[in-house]
Protein backbone atom coordinates (compact mmCIF):
# COMPACT_ATOMS: atom_id res chain seq x y z
CA UNK A 1 0.00 0.00 0.00
CA UNK A 2 1.43 3.53 -0.48
CA UNK A 3 0.53 6.42 1.15
CA UNK A 4 0.66 9.39 -1.08
CA UNK A 5 0.96 11.98 1.99
CA UNK A 6 3.49 10.54 3.60
CA UNK A 7 5.70 9.81 0.37
CA UNK A 8 4.87 13.77 -0.54
CA UNK A 9 6.12 14.71 3.07
CA UNK A 10 9.40 12.84 3.04
CA UNK A 11 10.68 13.80 -0.14
CA UNK A 12 9.91 17.17 0.90
CA UNK A 13 11.89 17.08 4.05
CA UNK A 14 14.93 16.11 2.23
CA UNK A 15 14.01 19.32 -0.42
CA UNK A 16 14.00 21.38 2.49
CA UNK A 17 17.36 19.95 4.33
CA UNK A 18 19.08 19.69 1.04
CA UNK A 19 18.31 23.54 0.07
CA UNK A 20 19.16 24.61 3.48
CA UNK A 21 22.84 22.74 3.76
CA UNK A 22 24.83 24.99 1.37
CA UNK A 23 28.13 23.16 1.67
CA UNK A 24 26.74 20.20 0.28
CA UNK A 25 25.57 22.34 -2.22
CA UNK A 26 29.36 24.02 -3.21
CA UNK A 27 30.71 20.15 -3.17
CA UNK A 28 28.16 19.13 -5.77
CA UNK A 29 29.57 21.99 -7.61
CA UNK A 30 33.23 21.60 -6.73
CA UNK A 31 33.57 17.46 -6.77
CA UNK A 32 32.62 17.04 -10.82
CA UNK A 33 34.92 20.18 -11.53
CA UNK A 34 38.29 18.84 -10.14
CA UNK A 35 36.84 15.43 -12.03
CA UNK A 36 36.92 16.43 -14.85
CA UNK A 37 39.62 19.37 -15.33
CA UNK A 38 42.30 17.85 -12.42
CA UNK A 39 42.06 14.08 -13.92
CA UNK A 40 40.17 14.95 -17.10
CA UNK A 41 42.18 17.36 -17.90
CA UNK A 42 45.73 15.79 -16.87
CA UNK A 43 44.70 12.55 -18.28
CA UNK A 44 43.89 13.99 -21.49
CA UNK A 45 47.57 14.81 -22.32
CA UNK A 46 48.32 11.13 -22.35
CA UNK A 47 45.32 9.52 -23.75
CA UNK A 48 44.91 9.79 -27.47
CA UNK A 49 41.49 11.36 -28.77
CA UNK A 50 39.06 9.09 -30.20
CA UNK A 51 37.56 10.20 -33.54
CA UNK A 52 36.51 13.37 -32.33
CA UNK A 53 36.39 12.75 -28.68
CA UNK A 54 38.51 14.24 -26.36
CA UNK A 55 39.39 12.35 -22.93
CA UNK A 56 38.12 14.71 -20.75
CA UNK A 57 34.66 14.58 -23.04
CA UNK A 58 34.82 11.02 -22.99
CA UNK A 59 34.52 11.18 -18.83
CA UNK A 60 31.65 13.35 -19.19
CA UNK A 61 29.28 11.02 -18.95
CA UNK A 62 30.86 9.68 -16.35
CA UNK A 63 31.38 12.46 -14.23
CA UNK A 64 27.64 12.76 -14.16
CA UNK A 65 26.73 9.47 -13.36
CA UNK A 66 29.47 9.87 -10.29
CA UNK A 67 27.23 12.76 -9.46
CA UNK A 68 24.39 10.62 -9.00
CA UNK A 69 26.33 7.43 -7.71
CA UNK A 70 27.29 9.87 -4.78
CA UNK A 71 24.17 12.02 -4.18
CA UNK A 72 22.35 8.87 -4.19
CA UNK A 73 23.86 6.76 -1.78
CA UNK A 74 24.44 9.90 0.43
CA UNK A 75 20.27 10.77 0.14
CA UNK A 76 20.11 6.88 1.51
CA UNK A 77 22.60 6.98 3.34
CA UNK A 78 20.49 9.05 5.89
CA UNK A 79 18.57 6.31 6.61
CA UNK A 80 21.51 5.55 9.12
CA UNK A 81 21.85 8.91 10.35
CA UNK A 82 17.97 9.04 11.03
CA UNK A 83 18.82 5.70 12.98
CA UNK A 84 21.29 7.39 14.79
CA UNK A 85 19.05 10.23 16.02
CA UNK A 86 16.43 8.48 16.38
CA UNK A 87 14.22 10.41 13.83
CA UNK A 88 13.16 7.16 12.41
CA UNK A 89 11.07 5.72 15.24
CA UNK A 90 9.12 8.75 14.75
CA UNK A 91 8.63 7.32 11.26
CA UNK A 92 8.24 3.84 11.77
CA UNK A 93 5.29 4.06 14.19
CA UNK A 94 3.81 6.01 11.86
CA UNK A 95 0.65 4.63 10.10
CA UNK A 96 2.50 4.30 7.13
CA UNK A 97 3.83 0.90 5.15
CA UNK A 98 7.21 0.46 4.84
CA UNK A 99 6.76 0.50 1.15
CA UNK A 100 5.69 3.98 1.19
CA UNK A 101 8.62 5.07 3.81
CA UNK A 102 11.38 3.40 0.91
CA UNK A 103 9.33 5.03 -2.18
CA UNK A 104 9.53 8.18 -0.06
CA UNK A 105 13.09 7.94 0.21
CA UNK A 106 13.85 6.32 -3.38
CA UNK A 107 11.93 9.19 -4.61
CA UNK A 108 14.03 11.86 -2.86
CA UNK A 109 16.99 10.66 -3.90
CA UNK A 110 16.06 10.65 -7.39
CA UNK A 111 14.63 14.27 -7.55
CA UNK A 112 17.82 15.53 -5.84
CA UNK A 113 20.39 13.66 -7.76
CA UNK A 114 19.29 14.44 -10.93
CA UNK A 115 19.10 18.57 -10.33
CA UNK A 116 22.98 17.85 -9.06
CA UNK A 117 23.52 15.58 -12.63
CA UNK A 118 21.73 18.80 -14.08
CA UNK A 119 23.94 21.29 -12.44
CA UNK A 120 27.06 19.69 -13.89
CA UNK A 121 25.07 19.05 -17.39
CA UNK A 122 25.39 22.76 -17.59
CA UNK A 123 29.10 22.42 -17.64
CA UNK A 124 28.95 20.94 -21.40
CA UNK A 125 29.65 24.07 -23.65
CA UNK A 126 33.05 24.41 -21.42
CA UNK A 127 33.92 21.03 -22.87
CA UNK A 128 33.60 21.51 -26.54
CA UNK A 129 30.37 19.58 -26.71
CA UNK A 130 27.56 20.40 -28.45
CA UNK A 131 24.03 18.97 -27.26
CA UNK A 132 20.70 19.85 -28.69
CA UNK A 133 17.90 20.50 -26.25
CA UNK A 134 16.38 16.56 -27.23
CA UNK A 135 19.53 14.90 -25.96
CA UNK A 136 19.35 17.66 -22.86
CA UNK A 137 15.80 15.87 -22.00
CA UNK A 138 17.02 12.44 -22.56
CA UNK A 139 19.98 12.90 -20.64
CA UNK A 140 17.48 13.70 -17.47
CA UNK A 141 16.02 11.14 -18.19
CA UNK A 142 18.32 8.67 -17.86
CA UNK A 143 20.05 10.42 -14.95
CA UNK A 144 16.30 10.13 -13.18
CA UNK A 145 16.10 6.58 -14.16
CA UNK A 146 19.66 5.54 -12.92
CA UNK A 147 19.30 8.21 -9.81
CA UNK A 148 16.49 6.25 -8.62
CA UNK A 149 17.75 2.44 -9.15
CA UNK A 150 21.26 3.73 -7.32
CA UNK A 151 18.59 5.26 -3.97
CA UNK A 152 16.71 2.32 -3.65
CA UNK A 153 20.11 0.15 -3.92
CA UNK A 154 21.39 2.77 -1.21
CA UNK A 155 18.47 1.81 0.93
CA UNK A 156 19.08 -1.78 0.37
CA UNK A 157 22.74 -1.00 1.79
CA UNK A 158 21.32 1.26 4.98
CA UNK A 159 18.96 -1.09 6.48
CA UNK A 160 21.58 -3.76 6.73
CA UNK A 161 23.77 -1.42 8.77
CA UNK A 162 22.56 1.17 11.71
CA UNK A 163 25.77 3.10 13.09
CA UNK A 164 27.62 5.95 10.89
CA UNK A 165 30.71 3.96 11.19
CA UNK A 166 29.84 1.80 8.42
CA UNK A 167 29.58 4.68 6.27
CA UNK A 168 33.33 4.49 5.50
CA UNK A 169 32.89 0.85 5.18
CA UNK A 170 30.02 1.59 2.25
CA UNK A 171 32.24 4.17 0.54
CA UNK A 172 35.59 2.31 0.28
CA UNK A 173 34.23 -1.18 -0.13
CA UNK A 174 30.95 -0.48 -2.57
CA UNK A 175 30.98 2.94 -3.57
CA UNK A 176 34.50 3.23 -4.97
CA UNK A 177 34.74 0.15 -7.18
CA UNK A 178 31.38 1.11 -8.07
CA UNK A 179 32.69 3.70 -9.87
CA UNK A 180 35.72 2.66 -10.85
CA UNK A 181 34.09 -0.28 -12.62
CA UNK A 182 31.41 1.76 -14.21
CA UNK A 183 33.00 2.06 -17.91
CA UNK A 184 33.54 6.26 -16.08
CA UNK A 185 37.25 6.62 -16.47
CA UNK A 186 38.16 3.96 -19.08
CA UNK A 187 36.22 1.81 -21.94
CA UNK A 188 34.52 -1.29 -20.74
CA UNK A 189 35.68 -2.83 -23.68
CA UNK A 190 39.28 -2.11 -23.14
CA UNK A 191 39.49 -3.75 -19.78
CA UNK A 192 40.80 -7.63 -18.82
CA UNK A 193 38.36 -10.18 -18.39
CA UNK A 194 38.02 -10.63 -14.72
CA UNK A 195 37.09 -6.85 -14.57
CA UNK A 196 34.86 -6.67 -17.38
CA UNK A 197 32.63 -9.66 -15.45
CA UNK A 198 32.00 -6.90 -12.60
CA UNK A 199 31.52 -3.96 -14.62
CA UNK A 200 28.61 -5.81 -16.36
CA UNK A 201 27.24 -6.34 -13.22
CA UNK A 202 27.31 -3.16 -12.22
CA UNK A 203 24.27 -1.24 -12.98
CA UNK A 204 26.20 2.09 -13.26
CA UNK A 205 27.65 0.63 -16.31
CA UNK A 206 24.58 0.71 -18.03
CA UNK A 207 23.44 4.28 -17.20
CA UNK A 208 26.30 5.19 -17.89
CA UNK A 209 26.60 3.85 -21.14
CA UNK A 210 23.25 5.42 -21.93
CA UNK A 211 24.76 8.54 -21.11
CA UNK A 212 27.78 8.03 -23.54
CA UNK A 213 25.29 6.76 -26.23
CA UNK A 214 23.21 10.11 -26.03
CA UNK A 215 26.24 11.93 -25.64
CA UNK A 216 28.22 10.89 -28.54
CA UNK A 217 25.63 9.18 -30.65
CA UNK A 218 28.29 8.91 -33.78
CA UNK A 219 31.55 8.19 -32.45
CA UNK A 220 32.33 4.24 -33.39
CA UNK A 221 35.91 4.09 -32.06
CA UNK A 222 37.50 3.29 -28.77
CA UNK A 223 35.32 6.36 -26.77
CA UNK A 224 32.23 5.11 -27.90
CA UNK A 225 29.41 3.68 -25.73
CA UNK A 226 29.70 -0.53 -25.37
CA UNK A 227 26.17 -1.50 -25.76
CA UNK A 228 23.13 -0.18 -27.57
CA UNK A 229 21.01 2.12 -25.99
CA UNK A 230 18.16 0.39 -25.42
CA UNK A 231 19.49 -2.18 -23.52
CA UNK A 232 21.10 0.46 -21.72
CA UNK A 233 18.08 1.68 -21.10
CA UNK A 234 15.96 -1.97 -20.17
CA UNK A 235 18.57 -2.76 -17.58
CA UNK A 236 18.64 0.67 -15.41
CA UNK A 237 14.73 0.49 -15.74
CA UNK A 238 14.67 -3.06 -14.32
CA UNK A 239 17.20 -2.45 -11.82
CA UNK A 240 15.22 0.39 -10.04
CA UNK A 241 11.95 -1.38 -10.13
CA UNK A 242 13.52 -4.25 -8.44
CA UNK A 243 15.77 -2.98 -6.50
CA UNK A 244 13.02 -0.94 -4.64
CA UNK A 245 10.64 -3.70 -4.34
CA UNK A 246 13.68 -5.98 -2.56
CA UNK A 247 14.59 -2.66 -0.32
CA UNK A 248 10.62 -2.87 0.64
CA UNK A 249 10.87 -6.10 1.57
CA UNK A 250 14.12 -6.10 3.42
CA UNK A 251 12.81 -2.61 5.20
CA UNK A 252 9.73 -4.39 6.00
CA UNK A 253 11.22 -7.13 7.72
CA UNK A 254 14.95 -4.88 9.56
CA UNK A 255 12.80 -1.74 10.42
CA UNK B 1 -13.85 1.07 28.84
CA UNK B 2 -10.08 -0.71 28.93
CA UNK B 3 -8.34 0.72 26.48
CA UNK B 4 -4.99 -1.28 26.72
CA UNK B 5 -4.78 -5.12 27.67
CA UNK B 6 -2.16 -7.57 28.11
CA UNK B 7 -2.42 -10.21 28.64
CA UNK B 8 0.32 -13.13 29.73
CA UNK B 9 2.70 -11.28 27.64
CA UNK B 10 6.31 -12.92 27.07
CA UNK B 11 8.95 -11.48 25.28
CA UNK B 12 12.66 -13.15 24.89
CA UNK B 13 15.94 -12.18 23.24
CA UNK B 14 18.05 -14.60 23.01
CA UNK B 15 18.38 -15.76 26.69
CA UNK B 16 17.07 -13.00 28.00
CA UNK B 17 13.58 -12.79 29.32
CA UNK B 18 12.80 -8.78 29.00
CA UNK B 19 9.01 -9.42 29.77
CA UNK B 20 8.24 -12.34 31.42
CA UNK B 21 4.03 -13.04 31.50
CA UNK B 22 2.75 -9.99 32.48
CA UNK B 23 -1.01 -8.99 32.11
CA UNK B 24 -2.47 -5.38 32.81
CA UNK B 25 -4.96 -3.11 31.83
CA UNK B 26 -5.78 0.27 31.78
CA UNK B 27 -9.12 2.87 32.03
CA UNK B 28 -9.15 4.81 29.50
CA UNK B 29 -9.11 8.72 30.29
CA UNK B 30 -6.37 7.59 33.29
CA UNK B 31 -2.71 8.22 33.72
CA UNK B 32 -1.22 4.64 33.91
CA UNK B 33 2.57 4.74 35.51
CA UNK B 34 4.39 1.62 34.41
CA UNK B 35 7.28 1.91 37.01
CA UNK B 36 10.46 -0.25 37.45
CA UNK B 37 14.37 0.36 37.59
CA UNK B 38 16.67 0.46 34.34
CA UNK B 39 16.70 -2.73 31.98
CA UNK B 40 12.99 -4.17 33.86
CA UNK B 41 11.28 -4.42 30.46
CA UNK B 42 9.42 -1.21 30.69
CA UNK B 43 10.58 -0.12 27.15
CA UNK B 44 10.13 -3.54 25.73
CA UNK B 45 6.17 -3.88 26.73
CA UNK B 46 5.94 -0.26 25.39
CA UNK B 47 7.44 -1.14 22.31
CA UNK B 48 5.38 -4.34 21.85
CA UNK B 49 2.45 -1.86 22.44
CA UNK B 50 2.95 0.26 19.79
CA UNK B 51 3.79 -2.32 17.53
CA UNK B 52 7.68 -1.91 16.58
CA UNK B 53 8.20 -5.85 18.17
CA UNK B 54 6.26 -8.48 18.32
CA UNK B 55 5.77 -10.54 21.52
CA UNK B 56 7.24 -13.91 21.68
CA UNK B 57 4.04 -15.01 23.31
CA UNK B 58 0.69 -13.20 24.86
CA UNK B 59 -1.45 -10.48 23.60
CA UNK B 60 -1.54 -7.00 23.63
CA UNK B 61 -4.89 -5.27 22.41
CA UNK B 62 -5.20 -1.29 22.10
CA UNK B 63 -8.25 0.19 21.77
CA UNK B 64 -10.00 -3.19 20.75
CA UNK B 65 -6.69 -3.88 17.97
CA UNK B 66 -4.78 -6.13 18.55
CA UNK B 67 -0.72 -4.94 18.71
CA UNK B 68 0.91 -7.74 16.72
CA UNK B 69 -1.97 -8.19 13.70
CA UNK B 70 -3.50 -4.81 13.56
CA UNK B 71 -0.55 -2.82 13.46
CA UNK B 72 -1.72 0.44 11.28
CA UNK B 73 -5.00 0.83 13.27
CA UNK B 74 -3.02 0.62 16.41
CA UNK B 75 -0.72 2.80 15.10
CA UNK B 76 -3.62 5.31 14.26
CA UNK B 77 -4.43 5.54 17.80
CA UNK B 78 -1.37 5.84 19.72
CA UNK B 79 1.07 8.81 20.06
CA UNK B 80 4.28 8.38 21.55
CA UNK B 81 7.08 10.44 23.27
CA UNK B 82 10.66 8.36 23.08
CA UNK B 83 12.95 8.12 25.76
CA UNK B 84 15.76 9.95 23.63
CA UNK B 85 14.34 12.43 20.69
CA UNK B 86 13.14 11.61 17.71
CA UNK B 87 12.77 15.10 16.38
CA UNK B 88 14.72 16.21 13.24
CA UNK B 89 17.30 18.46 14.74
CA UNK B 90 17.65 20.33 11.15
CA UNK B 91 13.72 21.48 10.78
CA UNK B 92 12.30 23.84 12.94
CA UNK B 93 9.59 23.04 15.42
CA UNK B 94 6.74 23.90 12.95
CA UNK B 95 8.35 22.23 10.05
CA UNK B 96 8.60 18.60 12.78
CA UNK B 97 4.72 19.15 13.57
CA UNK B 98 3.97 19.31 9.93
CA UNK B 99 5.83 16.40 8.88
CA UNK B 100 3.90 14.31 11.18
CA UNK B 101 0.57 15.61 10.69
CA UNK B 102 1.22 14.67 6.95
CA UNK B 103 2.11 11.18 8.05
CA UNK B 104 -0.46 10.53 9.90
CA UNK B 105 -3.36 11.61 7.58
CA UNK B 106 -4.43 14.55 9.01
CA UNK B 107 -6.84 16.60 6.49
CA UNK B 108 -5.46 19.33 4.66
CA UNK B 109 -7.70 21.61 5.84
CA UNK B 110 -6.83 20.80 9.79
CA UNK B 111 -2.94 20.73 9.26
CA UNK B 112 -2.20 24.32 9.98
CA UNK B 113 -4.73 24.62 12.59
CA UNK B 114 -3.58 21.64 14.73
CA UNK B 115 -0.11 22.65 14.38
CA UNK B 116 -0.93 25.77 15.98
CA UNK B 117 -3.23 24.35 18.50
CA UNK B 118 -0.84 21.97 20.29
CA UNK B 119 2.29 24.55 19.81
CA UNK B 120 0.18 27.49 22.08
CA UNK B 121 -0.49 24.34 24.18
CA UNK B 122 2.90 23.58 24.87
CA UNK B 123 3.55 27.54 24.79
CA UNK B 124 6.35 27.13 21.92
CA UNK B 125 3.85 29.56 19.43
CA UNK B 126 7.11 32.14 18.93
CA UNK B 127 9.84 29.37 19.23
CA UNK B 128 7.61 27.64 15.96
CA UNK B 129 10.27 28.96 13.29
CA UNK B 130 13.37 28.40 15.43
CA UNK B 131 15.12 24.62 14.39
CA UNK B 132 15.39 22.33 16.64
CA UNK B 133 19.36 22.28 17.59
CA UNK B 134 18.50 25.82 19.51
CA UNK B 135 15.84 23.90 21.78
CA UNK B 136 16.81 23.16 25.12
CA UNK B 137 15.96 20.02 26.41
CA UNK B 138 12.76 20.67 28.22
CA UNK B 139 11.30 22.66 25.24
CA UNK B 140 12.27 19.37 23.06
CA UNK B 141 10.13 17.14 25.19
CA UNK B 142 7.47 19.43 25.21
CA UNK B 143 7.59 19.69 21.87
CA UNK B 144 7.16 15.70 21.45
CA UNK B 145 4.66 15.88 23.59
CA UNK B 146 2.99 18.03 21.39
CA UNK B 147 3.37 16.10 17.84
CA UNK B 148 2.29 12.96 19.96
CA UNK B 149 -1.12 14.96 20.33
CA UNK B 150 -2.07 16.35 16.94
CA UNK B 151 -3.39 13.37 15.57
CA UNK B 152 -5.49 13.23 18.08
CA UNK B 153 -4.50 9.34 19.90
CA UNK B 154 -6.72 7.36 22.32
CA UNK B 155 -3.47 6.77 24.10
CA UNK B 156 -0.29 8.88 24.21
CA UNK B 157 2.96 6.77 25.65
CA UNK B 158 5.51 8.51 27.71
CA UNK B 159 8.36 6.79 28.18
CA UNK B 160 10.89 8.00 31.03
CA UNK B 161 9.36 12.02 30.05
CA UNK B 162 11.40 13.61 32.32
CA UNK B 163 14.82 11.99 31.85
CA UNK B 164 17.72 14.28 31.94
CA UNK B 165 15.70 17.63 32.76
CA UNK B 166 16.38 19.88 35.21
CA UNK B 167 14.18 20.12 38.31
CA UNK B 168 12.15 23.23 36.79
CA UNK B 169 11.93 21.89 33.75
CA UNK B 170 10.46 18.20 35.52
CA UNK B 171 7.65 20.38 37.40
CA UNK B 172 6.55 22.19 34.64
CA UNK B 173 5.92 18.76 32.51
CA UNK B 174 4.79 17.48 34.76
CA UNK B 175 1.82 19.59 35.83
CA UNK B 176 1.44 19.80 31.51
CA UNK B 177 1.13 16.04 31.52
CA UNK B 178 -1.45 15.85 33.97
CA UNK B 179 -3.99 18.41 32.24
CA UNK B 180 -3.79 16.00 28.98
CA UNK B 181 -6.57 13.27 30.03
CA UNK B 182 -8.86 16.01 30.60
CA UNK B 183 -7.90 18.88 28.18
CA UNK B 184 -7.20 15.74 25.53
CA UNK B 185 -9.55 12.84 25.75
CA UNK B 186 -6.42 11.13 26.19
CA UNK B 187 -5.07 8.08 27.97
CA UNK B 188 -1.36 8.23 28.97
CA UNK B 189 0.90 5.62 29.50
CA UNK B 190 4.22 6.70 31.08
CA UNK B 191 7.27 5.07 32.50
CA UNK B 192 9.38 6.08 34.69
CA UNK B 193 11.87 4.99 36.92
CA UNK B 194 11.37 8.25 39.26
CA UNK B 195 8.98 6.76 42.25
CA UNK B 196 7.57 10.29 43.25
CA UNK B 197 6.79 11.17 40.06
CA UNK B 198 4.49 8.40 40.13
CA UNK B 199 2.27 10.07 42.62
CA UNK B 200 0.04 11.89 39.93
CA UNK B 201 -1.02 8.38 38.64
CA UNK B 202 -4.29 6.97 38.56
CA UNK B 203 -2.72 3.74 38.67
CA UNK B 204 0.14 2.06 38.55
CA UNK B 205 1.78 -1.31 37.83
CA UNK B 206 5.80 -2.06 39.27
CA UNK B 207 7.44 -4.31 37.12
CA UNK B 208 10.70 -5.95 37.88
CA UNK B 209 13.18 -8.51 36.35
CA UNK B 210 10.08 -8.68 33.21
CA UNK B 211 7.61 -9.40 36.28
CA UNK B 212 4.57 -6.95 37.39
CA UNK B 213 5.28 -7.50 41.02
CA UNK B 214 2.89 -4.96 42.22
CA UNK B 215 -0.44 -2.74 40.91
CA UNK B 216 -2.88 -0.50 42.08
CA UNK B 217 -3.74 3.17 42.79
CA UNK B 218 -0.57 5.28 44.51
CA UNK B 219 -2.23 4.69 48.18
CA UNK B 220 -3.39 1.63 48.14
CA UNK B 221 0.32 0.60 47.15
CA UNK B 222 1.69 2.43 49.86
CA UNK B 223 -0.68 1.01 52.42
CA UNK B 224 0.73 -2.32 51.52
CA UNK B 225 4.05 -0.80 53.17
CA UNK B 226 1.53 -1.04 56.72
CA UNK B 227 2.38 2.63 57.16
CA UNK B 228 4.94 4.95 58.11
CA UNK B 229 8.71 3.91 57.77
CA UNK B 230 10.98 4.69 61.49
CA UNK B 231 14.73 4.75 60.37
CA UNK B 232 17.04 4.38 63.95
CA UNK B 233 20.89 4.72 63.76
CA UNK B 234 22.24 2.97 67.25
CA UNK B 235 25.79 2.28 68.55
CA UNK B 236 24.73 -1.53 68.75
CA UNK B 237 22.49 -2.29 65.62
CA UNK B 238 21.92 -6.46 65.82
CA UNK B 239 21.04 -6.31 69.58
CA UNK B 240 18.78 -3.34 69.10
CA UNK B 241 16.70 -5.38 66.49
CA UNK B 242 16.57 -8.08 68.69
CA UNK B 243 15.45 -5.83 71.45
CA UNK B 244 12.93 -4.08 69.08
CA UNK B 245 11.58 -6.57 67.59
CA UNK B 246 10.57 -8.28 71.72
CA UNK B 247 8.90 -4.98 72.51
CA UNK B 248 6.78 -4.49 69.31
CA UNK B 249 6.52 -7.79 67.62
CA UNK B 250 7.40 -6.50 64.13
CA UNK B 251 9.90 -6.67 61.27
CA UNK B 252 13.36 -4.83 61.71
CA UNK B 253 15.58 -4.73 58.94
CA UNK B 254 18.69 -3.18 58.40
CA UNK B 255 20.20 -1.30 55.34
CA UNK B 256 23.46 0.95 55.32
CA UNK B 257 24.34 0.91 59.11
CA UNK B 258 21.02 1.89 59.53
CA UNK B 259 17.73 -0.21 61.06
CA UNK B 260 14.47 0.25 59.48
CA UNK B 261 10.61 -0.92 60.69
CA UNK B 262 7.43 0.11 58.91
CA UNK B 263 4.53 0.43 61.64
CA UNK B 264 1.36 1.43 61.62
CA UNK B 265 1.69 4.52 63.85
CA UNK B 266 5.07 5.10 63.57
CA UNK B 267 4.50 8.37 66.40
CA UNK B 268 3.28 6.48 69.10
CA UNK B 269 5.91 4.15 68.33
CA UNK B 270 8.98 5.90 68.69
CA UNK B 271 8.41 6.71 71.96
CA UNK B 272 8.62 2.86 72.82
CA UNK B 273 11.41 2.36 71.04
CA UNK B 274 13.39 5.20 72.90
CA UNK B 275 12.44 3.58 76.11
CA UNK B 276 14.04 0.76 75.20
CA UNK B 277 16.78 1.07 73.67
CA UNK B 278 18.31 3.77 75.61
CA UNK B 279 21.31 5.95 75.29
CA UNK B 280 22.07 3.44 72.26
CA UNK B 281 19.68 5.22 70.25
CA UNK B 282 22.09 8.02 67.73
CA UNK B 283 19.01 9.18 65.82
CA UNK B 284 15.75 8.73 64.94
CA UNK B 285 13.68 9.81 61.67
CA UNK B 286 10.20 8.67 60.63
CA UNK B 287 9.13 8.71 56.99
CA UNK B 288 5.27 8.85 55.67
CA UNK B 289 5.56 6.04 53.25
CA UNK B 290 6.43 6.50 49.19
CA UNK B 291 6.14 5.01 46.34
CA UNK B 292 9.88 4.10 46.75
CA UNK B 293 9.32 2.25 49.91
CA UNK B 294 6.74 0.00 48.46
CA UNK B 295 9.66 -0.61 45.75
CA UNK B 296 12.48 -1.40 48.51
CA UNK B 297 9.84 -3.52 50.32
CA UNK B 298 9.05 -5.44 47.46
CA UNK B 299 12.38 -6.06 46.09
CA UNK B 300 14.88 -5.30 49.08
CA UNK B 301 16.42 -3.23 46.87
CA UNK B 302 16.02 0.64 45.76
CA UNK B 303 14.97 1.81 42.42
CA UNK B 304 18.10 3.92 41.89
CA UNK B 305 20.48 4.45 39.02
CA UNK B 306 22.78 2.84 41.26
CA UNK B 307 21.62 -0.89 39.99
CA UNK B 308 22.10 -0.02 36.75
CA UNK B 309 25.51 -0.98 36.05
CA UNK B 310 24.09 -4.67 35.42
CA UNK B 311 21.00 -3.53 34.20
CA UNK B 312 22.96 -1.84 31.99
CA UNK B 313 24.43 -4.69 29.98
CA UNK B 314 20.81 -6.53 30.22
CA UNK B 315 19.68 -3.34 28.10
CA UNK B 316 22.84 -3.92 25.85
CA UNK B 317 22.57 -7.63 25.40
CA UNK B 318 18.91 -6.53 24.46
CA UNK B 319 19.96 -4.21 21.98
CA UNK B 320 22.61 -5.86 20.13
CA UNK B 321 20.70 -8.85 20.09
CA UNK B 322 17.89 -6.63 18.69
CA UNK B 323 20.20 -5.47 15.95
CA UNK B 324 20.92 -9.27 14.79
CA UNK B 325 17.27 -10.59 15.06
CA UNK B 326 14.72 -7.63 14.33
CA UNK B 327 11.18 -8.49 14.04
CA UNK B 328 12.41 -12.30 13.56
Amino acid sequence: MIETNAVYVIVAREFKKFIREKTRLFSIIARPLLWLFLVGGGMSRLVPAGEGVSYIQFIFPGIIGMTILFSSIFSSISIIWDKEFGFMKEILVAPVSRFSVVLGKATSGMILSTVQAAIVLCLFPFLGLDLSLLQIAAIIVICAILAFAIAAFGILLASFYDSYESFSVIMNFIVMPMFFLSGAMYPVKLLPWVLKIFAKLNPLTYGIDALKNVIFPYETGRMAADFPLLLDVAVITAVSVVFVLIAGKVFERKG
Amino acid sequence: MQIIRVENLVRRFGAITAVDDISFSVEEGAIFGFLGPNGAGKTTTINILCTLLAPTSGKAFLNGHDCDLESSEVRKSIGIVFQDSSLDKDLTARENLIFHAYLYNVPKAERKKRVEEVLSFVELTERGDDLIKKFSGGMKRRLEVARGLIHRPKVLFLDEPTLGLDPQSRTNLWEFITELPKKHKVTIFMTTHYMEEAEVCDKIAIIDKGKIIASGTPSELKKTVGGDIIYLRTSDNKNSMEDIRKVLDVDVSEKDGEIYLSALKGDVCIPKIIRELGDRVLSVRMQRPTLNDVFLRLTGKEIRPETATTDDNVKETVRSYRRRHDRD
